[in-house]
């Protein structure tokens, strides 16, 4: 809780003098900047997970396109580009238009507030290797993530089809129900932090806890936010085992059957930029960012080396468990999320309060808590003892 | 090819009308078109993931017809192939029920198993699907040392695949909630309903024709049937891979105790003589000649074998009018039958049961259509 308050709530150094010509000139360059990059690790991320998916399958993946395949995903962008772009002919012809900008766009914009480095002085402006630095950066992160949603559910909505309107259905409920513990495990970092801008966030845990170990947020909070941010992070992206909005086996193709070329190119894009942006805000908000374990001042390139380290092995972790889990039931996945994750973030974020206000407060909030916990559970098996009874036998046999 | 009009509230399933036909291929009258040893070669086409099943029940059919049983050393190949082809369907309906339900490896996985059985076949028929091994009279050919060997490298390896499943599935909470109590079907609705193999079985009915009704000298060989009682998704998964245990088990057992011998009836009015016997004797040639223009003529009458397949009782029931062709052949096939009770099983549940419950029955649309 060392609230480094000189330090916290500046913003971006760049402004600091006011706004002139070269500051606006490495604005435009940052941001066409960050826009190349983006796009450029996209291709690198489908590339990638092609690869090791195939390597984790017995497969041997692309390897035509360039060396190992590598550029397999300009090859398919190409592709997709040649392709009769469709509109169907029930379909709302403007929104359909419309909803794979609404989803791309979020895409794109959300990265902008991830720092993927230190500072650095260009042409005497000291600047930071983030594209902006709101003091609401979080809240930013949260409100366009939401409206990413809307490209999803009005993709689908727009499309006069049935598999698109389920696939939205199921869309917009999952990422309305995890937008919940996603924000509850987000409102636990800034609890600790004191802060909603994302540099502070990282600024904040630099340096060691017990002496050793890097004073990230994923160990000063305990794991529980962070494995919530994880779950509720990879439903928020509808990729396995989430992915029932896309379930192929059941929907086709989900919200985007209906969509061809590059409108469907649009979509794929968004899900990994979507995708890539998830693990870097994970690596921001629980993994110091640009921070190394035993490094304390961040030097610039240095910074970005362990940024993109961290992020890759989340981009790893998100391909394999496309690779080993099965997909969950659209009930099943109501229930972790509203049942298991949003209780249990709320629970831990009251004992994270409390545990700032005082220890003696923290340890009364955990045993209160615990004593809710058992009662709740006695409460719970009474219950089901009392249907168990009352029950008419197993389900299925009605029919 | 399969194609089910599903009533939907919501996400929740009213009404299941499964639409078949898609897959017709004519395939039984084909059969009645063909001499009685040309149609062995349809019959792997029509359950197309178990062709050896296929050709052992047609065959047991035709030589209840002709009242010949074929020697100890052909009974000993016929169940190999037949353990062997097991393995190879439940492969495919491994990958692919996991494929179904997002756990995409599965298949890339079993896959690579059911390659190994697919060298097997070629390696003793020359064919990797469609063998026409078992044949009326016996086999095609003896199993050649190599086979042997492949056959056994394959029974030493097979259980840790097994193991290498298991540990991606058995308890992976998401593949339990997914199956337990999903797609139950109650030890009445079961019978009722005809259901045989891994459908019964995983309902708590004891019956396996290896077991029940023996043919080819499989009372023989030590193994249990796999028989499990929850009557959900799970159950019928634990059930085949059970079965997937003991076929390695049953394949141990005759690999070790092949007999020698002949593998094929000494007799000449169903198969040719050898060929080094047609420059020497008339009566061979004869025989040749017969058998390669006319074919045989069972005597007039009717028959029905069974074999328990990895999708359930696999039957054929021929009947001879004394031609040389049958004159109907009917084919009693697992899929058609356990495919009624998706209704049964999917009422109630949601879209996404329904995918495991289709994965779950095991029905391959070439057997059902036929």
């Amino acid at each position: 809780m060392a609230l480094a308050g000189a330090v916290l709530a500046l913003g971006d150094p760049l402004f600091s003098k006011g706004v002139d010509g070269g500051v606006l000139l490495i604005v435009v360059g940052k941001a066409v900047a960050t826009l190349a990059l983006l796009l450029a690790s996209v291709v690198l991320m489908i590339w990638f997970e092609r690869k090791i998916i195939s390597d984790m399958q017995n497969r041997v993946g692309p390897n035509r396109a360039g060396p190992w395949g590598i550029l397999q995903t300009l090859a398919d962008a190409f592709k997709l580009f040649t392709k009769e772009d469709l509109l169907p002919e029930r379909a709302d012809r403007r929104i359909f238009r419309l909803a794979p900008y609404l989803s791309v766009v979020p895409a794109f914009l959300a990265f902008s507030i991830v720092p993927v480095g230190g500072f650095v002085t260009i042409a005497h402006h000291r600047t930071q290797l983030q594209l902006a630095d709101p003091p609401v950066g979080i809240l930013f992160l949260l409100a366009v993530s939401s409206i990413a949603v809307y490209g999803i559910m009005l993709a689908g909505w727009s499309s006069g089809s049935k598999y698109p309107l389920l696939g939205s259905v199921r869309a917009s409920a999952q990422m309305v129900s995890y937008e919940a513990a996603l924000g509850l495990s987000v409102a636990a970092v800034v609890l600790i932090t004191g802060s909603l801008s994302t540099r502070d966030i990282v600024i904040d845990q630099h340096g060691h806890l017990a002496g050793f170990l890097p004073n990230w947020n994923v160990l000063r909070l305990g794991f529980i936010p962070f494995v919530i941010f994880l779950i509720a992070g990879t439903a928020e992206l509808n990729r396995p085992p989430f992915d029932l909005v896309e379930a192929e086996q059941e929907l086709v193709g989900g919200y985007f059957t209906e969509y061809s070329s590059m409108r469907f190119g649009l979509f794929y894009l968004a899900e990994f930029m979507n995708t890539i942006t998830m693990s870097a805000v994970n690596v921001t908000l629980f993994f110091g960012g640009p921070d190394g374990p035993w490094f304390h001042s961040v030097r610039w390139l240095g910074g970005i080396v362990w940024f993109l380290a961290k992020t890759v092995v989340f981009l790893f972790s998100y391909v394999w468990l496309r690779a080993t889990l099965p997909r969950f039931r659209y009930d099943q996945l109501m229930d972790l999320g509203w049942k298991r994750l949003i209780p249990l973030s709320l629970g831990w974020l009251l004992v994270l309060a409390a545990m700032i206000v005082s220890r003696p407060w923290g340890f009364s909030v955990v045993a209160g808590g615990l004593l809710f916990v058992a009662l709740l559970a006695r409460a719970v098996m009474v219950g089901r003892s009392a249907t168990d009874e009352l029950a008419p036998g197993p389900v299925g046999e009605a029919g | 090819m399969l194609r089910l009009i599903v009533d939907i509230d919501g996400e929740v399933i009213r009404k299941v009308r499964p639409v078949i036909g898609y897959l017709h291929t004519g395939i039984e009258k084909t059969a009645e078109s063909l001499r009685y040893q040309q149609a062995v070669t349809v019959t792997d086409r029509w359950d197309y993931l178990s062709p050896l099943f296929n050709n052992h029940s047609y065959a047991l059919a035709v030589e209840k017809l002709m009242g010949v049983e074929v020697p100890p050393r052909a009974q000993a190949l016929r169940v190999i192939l037949s353990e062997l082809c097991r393995i190879s369907s439940h492969m495919i309906w491994l990958g692919t029920s996991g494929l179904e339900m997002g756990a995409i490896s599965m298949l890339w996985y079993c896959l690579r198993e059911r390659d190994k059985i697919l060298d097997l076949n070629e390696e003793i028929s020359g064919f990797r699907m469609h063998t026409s091994y078992i044949r009326p009279g016996g086999v095609f050919a003896d199993a050649t040392p190599r086979f042997l060997d492949l056959l056994d490298r394959f029974i030493n390896s097979f259980p840790a695949s097994i193991d290498e499943y298991e540990s991606l599935l058995s308890e992976n909470p998401i593949f339990k909630l997914r199956t337990q109590g999903i797609g139950y079907l109650s030890r009445e609705d079961a019978l009722q309903l005809g259901q045989t193999g891994p459908m019964l079985r995983g309902s708590g009915v004891n019956w396996d024709l290896r077991k029940s009704l023996p043919y080819s000298g499989y009372e023989k060989y030590e193994f249990e049937a796999a028989v499990e009682t929850a009557g959900d998704c799970y159950a019928r998964y634990k059930v085949r891979i059970k079965e997937l245990r003991e076929a390695t088990k049953i394949l141990r057992q005759a690999l070790d105790t092949l007999p020698d011998g002949p593998i094929n009836v000494d007799d000449r009015k169903l198969l040719p003589p050898p060929r080094e016997e047609l420059d020497t004797s008339m009566e061979a040639l004869i025989h040749h000649f017969k058998l390669f223009t006319e074919g045989y003529s069972p005597p007039v009458g009717d028959a029905y074998a069974a074999v328990e397949s990895g999708h359930g009782e696999n039957g054929t029931y021929v009947v001879s009018d004394g031609t040389h062709k049958p004159r109907r052949v009917k084919f009693r096939s697992a899929s058609f039958v356990n495919l009624q009770s998706t209704e049964r099983m999917a009422l109630g549940g949601m879209i996404a049961d329904l995918i495991a419950i289709i994965g779950t029955i095991d029905a391959v649309m070439g057997d059902v259509d036929r």
